[in-house]
Parts: C-alpha cells; structure tokens; sequence
C-alpha cells in the first residue's frame, strides 16, 4: 500500500483526524496533510512552520551585492572612461546598480529557496485532486503494514472521513 | 467581506480558462488588429528612419519617452499596491491584488519597449547590456539610462515572480479540472504543487520576504526614471522634487489602471460576487488622497519655480501657464486634481461609474503631465537659439495607440489562461465559525480537539 488517507469536509473533522494519528503513535513528520487554502485557523496548519527562507534571501540578497561590486569595480577600474574629471569609480551613480542588484538577488534567493524547501517541480508522493475541490486530506504514506488497521481506525473515527487507499 | 462558496469560487473562476465564447474572440481580434498596425507603422519607421516621425531638434523626445514614462507609471498600480496591500494584511486586497500584478508586468513589458522604438537602430539596443564585448567598450554606469536597465530589469523580473508564485496553487485547481494538452500545461505550471502546510508556509514566507523587496524596488524604478530628467542640464528638470513627484504620480495613475481594469474584468467576465462595490470604494479613497498628493507637489513645483524667477525657468513656466501649452496643462489640471476630487470626494459620487470616469480623466491627466514635462522644456532651452516645437506625426500616434491596444489584449489574453482573481486567497479568507475552531490547549496554542 502506497498510501493510507481519509478526505474530510471541514477543518474540525480533519484536527480529529490528525491528532488520532497522533495517538496511534505518528509523528508530525509522518503524516501527509493536504488542503485547498491556508488553514491557519487549525493547529495542523501550523505543522512545518519554521522555515530559512529569510536567511535564504539575505544571503542572496549579499551575494547580488558582491556581484553588483564586482560588476562596476572590474568594469570601471579596467576600462576607465573620464567623465568631466569625475572619480573613476564613483560611489554614488554605483549605489544604485549595487542596490539594484541586491535586491534582484534576495528576490531571486527567495524564489530558488522555495522551490527548494517546499520541494516543487520535483515529482511528490501521492496526491487526491479532491482536495482543489475544498476537501481536505490526511493520511499515511507509506505506511507500516502492521500498523494499517489501527490507522484506518484513527482514521475512520474522525467525523465525516472519507477513507481511501492507494 | 462575503464570497460565494469554495467550488462556486472555483467554478466561476474557471469558467473563462474552460469555455471560450465568440465574445472573447472579438476582444482579442480589435486591439490584435491595432497592435499590428502598431507593427507595421513601427516597421516603416525603422526602414525609413526617424524622419517620418515628429522628433527633430530640439525636440529629440516626443510621444515615445511620454509613453516610457507613462507605462512605468502604470506598472506602479500592480506590484506596488499588492504589496502594501500584502504586508498592512488588508482582507479585501484578495481578490484585487492578481488583477493589480498583471498590469504591472504588462505595462512594464511595454514601458521598456519604447527606449527600443525610440532608436533609430533598434538592433544595436544590446550595447546597452552590461557584458564585455569585442569592443571593449562597457556602458557607463553613471548614466541614468544605464540606471534604467538595471532598475527595468530588477522590478520586471520581481514582478513576474512575484505574480507567478501566487498563482502556482491557482494553477494545481485548473491542472486538476482542466484535459488533455491544458491539463499537461497546468501541470507543469503548477511544479507538482500539492497543498502541504509545509508548501504553504513556504509560500506565504517567499511572499513576504517578495512584498517587502519589491516595494523599495519599485520605488527606485520610478525614481530613477525621473533621474532620466533631472540630472540633465534643461529648464525645469533639475529639481530635487522629482523623485518622489513621479513615484507619487505613477501610483497615482496606476490606480486608475487598476480601477478601470477591474471595472472591465466584472463586466466582461462576470465577477460581480468577488469585485464588490466597496473594493471600487476603497481604490477610490486612495486615488483621492493620490490626487491631494499630486497637487501638493505640483504647488510645490510651480511656487518654488515662481519664487525662483530664474529666466530660463519662467520661459518654460509661462509657456504652460498661459501660452501655447496652457490648454493642455490646464486640461491636465483638471484631469487629475479637480475631476478627482469632486468624483472621489463626494461620497455620492463615489460609485463604480464615478470612479471609472475618474480613472480615465487621471490616465488623460497623467500621460499629458509627462507630456508636459518633456516637450516645453526640450524646447525652451537656455539659449533662445534653441527654441523649437513638436509636432507629432501619424507614426508616433498610432504606435502610441497600439500599446494601449496592447495592453488590453495581453490582459485578455492572460485572463483566459490564468483565473484573473487569486481563488486560494479568496478561501483563505473566509474563517470557519467561532464553534467549529478547537480551542487552545497549552501544547497547541491554536487550538485543538481534545481526544
């Protein structure tokens, strides 16, 4: 069995649902939740919260510096062109190329970490197209075979849950 | 703010990517028609050169760094108001904020369009690109059109991000309704998006982290636009005002954009139930306190100017006041600070008709307001010797109304494959009833059901 899930109606139904599978004895971690929309109205949209994406884009956003530096520093040292007696490498006109650059890489950063982090374009497990229909899923990927019918009881328990199995 | 149920939201939303009406089809065939006139009349100008246009000395920018200046402006309505919108958590931006980005991107697309048709050879545009070349010749960065480049680039490929990403959940509902070759496009678009609160989190993260760097992005774009200006040697450019002057003003006329665009997109596609009366009300509110502000530093402008006295700053000030470009200074005037204030002003007026017609007056207000800034000064320069006149020619006029064509068809286009209002945030902010949320427990402060 690939995959062990129920498809409930509402927000409350599908909490039941996520905290019998905690007392079955599943970790956070080992259970799959799917939903149309943020539910940040519910506990079990809280599951996975932290995340580095602000590290992330701060360091993307210091790398698109050092480039940006970089780019007129060489540019400017290497073929330097006078303009009315003016410094070779002028901070000011710079600023605005660095401060450009530097925020194209932390918006750059951002996007390559979630991409990463929340793993998309990578082919995931299992997934209902029900849940774009307003359902909400919770269920077990591959699960314990010894564990099956003690999950599909946890499961089952919650109201209105639709079982199914892959 | 109350919306349809999830599968009617979903339903209605999808409605234009699922079914095409001939309707549709004329929308698309019109401003296609114009774009390619566009084409064609730029075409000519690049095979028989400037001359066939209005621009000659002393006036070298005319209707095309107008339109330059104009369509970054537009771009400030989307990406600019979504984010602040985003960030101050304004539950009715839900469902304005997409139809907002859109713009941004488009008139982006089409603001930088015209440094391009603005050259005589269009094709050596690339020397513009910061790369080492066989020339060995760089661009010089302490030129604001360079400015521009970087700037241009960095708030296109924000925006385009910052668009794209909301969408990805919006594009897993069409995969999974759409068949066929749409099912496999939405596929891909949607990067396997399954709805885990981790991808959630991840979202809404990236699109803070997004909010707050486009918003001083967006920012700099507009003022380094007016840099274009204002670090040139010509009467009535080098001001220190006119940084914030045209940020103000590109938010001032990208609201009016969005209004108008909203208006179209609940006639045209149906969305009476999402777009209410009040979101018209509060972009409404805001374009009013855009019209105060766009009056403040006009004042600010015209009295400095005045107190100035400097010769030949008044020549280029009366010439707006009370001589040849008087009609249209006056008419900009009216556009965007009087029409604004007694529509916007007056609660009464206040409705969506009201703030079409306000919306439309503030785009004519503003694109002569760039207008304004560019040719009477170019053409009252220091020395009397210099002095000149514009007169635009049918080439410049038909390009100039081939990007609004543009701009309507590439809106139509887009929210024929894209759902124009963002359907998971619409969900998102409807909250279950007070006695369907468990309460708090000490291990999970949101709440919980107690086994």
């Amino acid at each position: 069995m690939r995959a062990l899930y129920g498809l409930y109606a509402d927000g409350a139904a599908a909490q039941q649902a996520v905290n019998r599978l905690r007392a079955a004895g599943l970790t956070d971690g080992q259970i799959t939740i799917m939903t149309a929309q943020p539910m940040e109205d519910f506990e079990f949209g809280h599951i996975d919260r932290k995340n580095r994406l602000w590290w992330v884009a701060c360091g993307g956003g210091l790398l698109g510096m050092a480039a940006a530096f970089g780019l007129t520093w060489l540019t400017e040292m290497s073929w330097p062109i006078d303009v009315g007696g003016l410094p070779t490498y002028a901070w000011w006109p710079n600023l605005i190329i660095i401060f450009e650059m530097t925020m194209l890489g932390a918006i750059l950063a951002t996007v390559i970490g979630l991409v990463v982090t929340a793993g998309l374009g990578r082919r995931a497990g299992f997934y209902d197209p029900e849940v774009t229909d307003g359902s909400i899923l919770v269920g077990v990927e591959n699960p314990d075979p010894d564990k099956v019918k003690d999950l599909q009881a946890a499961l089952e328990s919650a109201p209105g849950g639709r079982i199914k199995t892959l | 703010m109350s919306h349809p149920p999830h599968q009617q939201i979903n339903r209605d939303l999808l409605r234009p990517l699922l079914q095409t009406s001939w309707r549709f089809y004329v929308l698309v065939a019109l401003p296609a028609a114009m774009v390619l006139t566009g084409l064609i009349s730029w075409l000519s100008q690049v095979t028989f050169g400037f001359g066939i246009s209005g621009i000659r000395w002393p006036v070298y920018w005319g209707f095309y760094v107008t339109n330059f200046v104009f369509w970054i402006g537009i771009s400030h309505a989307g990406t600019l108001i979504s984010a602040i919108l985003r960030l101050v958590n304004a539950g009715w931006r839900r469902p304005v904020t997409r139809c907002a980005e859109v713009i941004t991107v488009f008139a982006l697309m089409i603001g930088a369009m015209f440094p391009i048709i603005h050259l005589g050879r269009p094709w050596l545009a690339f020397w513009l690109f910061p790369y080492p070349s066989e020339r060995l010749i760089w661009p010089n960065f302490r030129s604001p059109l360079v400015w521009d480049f970087f700037a241009i680039n960095t708030y296109l490929t924000g925006s385009l991000l910052f668009l794209y990403l909301p969408i990805i959940p919006d594009f897993a509902v069409a995969r999974d309704r759409a068949t066929g070759l749409r099912r496999r496009i939405y596929g891909v678009l949607a990067l396997g998006w399954r709805g885990t609160p981790k991808q959630w989190h991840r979202l809404e993260t990236a699109m803070q982290i997004m909010a707050i760097a486009i918003i001083p992005v967006a920012v700099s774009v507009h003022t380094i636009v007016s840099f274009d200006f204002s670090m040139a040697p010509v009467p009535m450019w080098q001001t220190t005002i006119f940084g914030p002057y045209f940020v103000a003003g590109a938010i001032f006329s990208g609201i009016a954009a969005l209004l108008l665009a909203m208006a179209a997109l609940r006639r045209l596609l149906h969305l009476q139930a999402y777009l209410h009366p009040v979101h018209f009300e509060n972009l409404g509110k805001l374009l009013l306190v855009m019209a105060l502000l766009w009056g403040y530093f006009v004042f600010n402008e015209r009295l400095v100017t005045y107190y100035g006295n400097e010769p030949a700053e008044m020549t280029v000030f009366w010439q707006t006041q009370r001589e040849s470009y008087a009609p249209l200074y006056w008419t900009m005037v009216v556009c965007n600070f009087v029409l604004p204030l007694i529509l916007m002003g007056i609660r009464r007026f206040r409705t969506i008709t009201g703030c079409i017609i306000a919306s439309i007056g503030v785009l004519i207000g503003m694109w002569l307001e760039r207008f304004l800034i560019i040719v009477p000064s170019l053409g009252h320069k220091y020395l009397p010797y210099s002095f000149g006149t514009y007169r635009p020619q049918p080439v410049e006029m038909i390009i100039t109304a081939a990007t609004f064509a543009a701009m309507i068809l590439l809106y139509a286009l887009f929210s024929k494959v894209v759902p124009i209002i963002s359907m998971w945030e619409l969900k998102a902010g409807d909250h279950p009833p007070a006695d369907l949320i468990p309460p708090a427990t000490e291990e999970h402060p949101i709440g919980e059901l107690r086994l």
